[in-house]
């Protein structure tokens, strides 16, 4: 099995706050990985790293084979790894100057240098794979928050990524439109798209997730398949953590 | 002894033509001036949001010292002091648009950095995390949203400038307000002059104002 994300002794601090203990973490390829904790306990950081938006202070972190350096790192490894990470955020995060149709545009068109015409396409399907072809031309903010994300899915995808990173996708959405972006992610999964997922979704996480990873205090204190750590939890944080979020 | 003021329409009037051939001249000092410091603003706004403190400093001293000395000061040096250190006279028009230029730059370099600094980081973030460069992000994500932003304190700036241009009539340019002194001087028809003089300023800045709202219109139908 290919190793796509390979976290060696990973310390990252804001400050003096250590926020990344020594992280140990490797995630294979097709595998998905879903990160729960406390807020504050690193997870959103931890997934930051992986595509650069936090640098790490020491240890080693490799992704899909690029070496990214502790500190500022390589600005072309850094360029190389985007290229392959997508990104979701829990504020979406779409342009609201573009229609829906250009946010995913821009990329493949920038970066890649793709045609018009292929970026089109592109777009089309992915509009139509998440959903919402119907929405195209539309700016975002006419979008409800549940279309929002899910643009920013297909905007993602339009890189052609192999590994998809989600910062608390859900997080910002009305509880009626959370089901609908779940429904895209597992889609995605059953694709076999190589995903880390940053998620308070505890019911998703346990159908959907190969592996959950429990964060305390910017250390990773649990692992392992869903069933064993949700129902059967060894460490007492996770023990504590989880009678909290699954109790209502 | 008794005064009564009667409002004389015909010498407002028959002031017109005169006082229209400064309008030329308050135009260019005005819009050739903002055009520049247009240039400068967006230059030096950036520069004052660098990373680089090298390059940042220089932005932010430059900002400084024309915000905060008087724009009548800043002429006065161009046109009188200036030739000391060139060797040469400088031309009431060109000190005029240099002065323009300089001081507008100061203030629009702010009106740049406050647009820019006002989008959320999550944009850039965004970018970034699709595999653009820094520069892509910036010009095709960052700088059109933060434009957006920035059209109604340009507009303000624009007003703000043409109105300025009324000081330069101390060095002898034949804007609107020089030709009103000069007109005055031969006719003594101080009120109606000037206050022919006041609406031409205002005709020229409610266009701009109308202009800038359109332009607004524009650009908050597509966010």
């Amino acid at each position: 099995m290919t190793q796509i994300v390979k976290m060696k002794g990973m310390n990252k601090y804001f400050g003096k706050l250590h926020v990344l203990k020594n992280i140990d973490l490797t995630v294979e390829q097709g595998e998905v990985v879903v990160i729960i904790g406390a807020s504050g306990s690193g997870k959103s950081t931890l997934i930051r790293c992986v595509n650069g938006l936090e640098e790490y202070e020491s240890g080693t972190l490799e992704v899909d084979s690029h070496r990214l350096a502790p500190k500022a790192g390589n600005q072309k490894t850094l360029a190389d790894i985007r290229k392959e990470v997508g990104m979701v955020f829990q504020q979406f995060n779409l342009f609201p100057h573009l229609t829906v149709k250009n946010n995913i545009m821009l990329a493949p068109m920038k970066v890649k240098n793709a045609s018009q015409v292929v970026a089109n396409a592109t777009a089309e399907r992915l509009l139509d794979r998440v959903g919402i072809g119907n929405q195209a031309d539309k700016y975002p903010s006419q979008l409800s928050g549940g279309q929002q994300q899910r643009v920013a899915i297909a905007r993602a995808l339009a890189m052609e990524p192999r590994l998809m990173l989600f910062d608390e996708p859900t997080s910002a959405l009305d509880p009626e439109m959370i089901g609908e972006v779940l429904d895209v992610m597992r889609e995605l999964a059953k694709e076999g798209m190589t995903m880390m997922v940053v998620t308070h979704e505890m019911g998703f996480a346990r159908e959907v997730a190969d592996r959950v990873i429990y964060i305390h205090e910017g250390q990773i204190v649990e692992e392992g398949n869903p069933a064993d750590v949700f129902d059967n939890p060894q460490n007492e944080r996770t023990q504590a953590f989880l009678s909290r979020v699954l109790a209502h | 002894m008794e005064f009564q003021f009667q409002f004389d329409w015909q010498a407002a009037i028959n002031a017109i033509p005169y006082l229209a051939k400064g309008i030329p001249y308050t135009l260019m000092i005005s819009f050739g001036g903002l055009a520049i410091g247009f240039v400068l603003g967006i230059l030096f706004g950036l520069l004052s949001i660098n990373k680089n403190w090298f390059l940042r400093w220089p932005a932010i001293t430059y900002i400084e010292i024309f915000r905060g000395t008087p724009i009548l000061v800043q002429v006065l040096f161009i046109f009188y002091g200036l030739p000391d250190l060139v060797g040469r006279p400088i031309d009431p028009l060109t000190a005029g648009i240099a002065a323009i230029a300089l001081n507008s730059g100061a203030y629009i370099s702010e009106v740049v950095r406050g647009g820019v600094q006002s989008i959320d980081k999550g944009q850039s973030e965004a970018g970034l995390s699709l595999g653009l460069s820094r520069s892509q992000t910036f010009w095709s994500i960052t700088w059109p949203q933060a434009f957006r932003r920035m059209i109604p304190p340009l507009g303000n700036q624009g007003i703000v400038s043409i109105k300025d241009t009324s000081l330069f009539s101390v060095i002898g340019v034949g804007e609107l307000v020089r030709q009103g002194q000069v007109y005055i001087a031969n006719t003594f028809t101080a009120f109606e002059v000037y206050f022919v003089v006041a609406l031409m300023y205002l005709a020229i800045t409610l266009t701009l104002s109308l202009l800038l709202r359109l332009l607004e219109c524009r650009g908050v139908a597509s966010i």
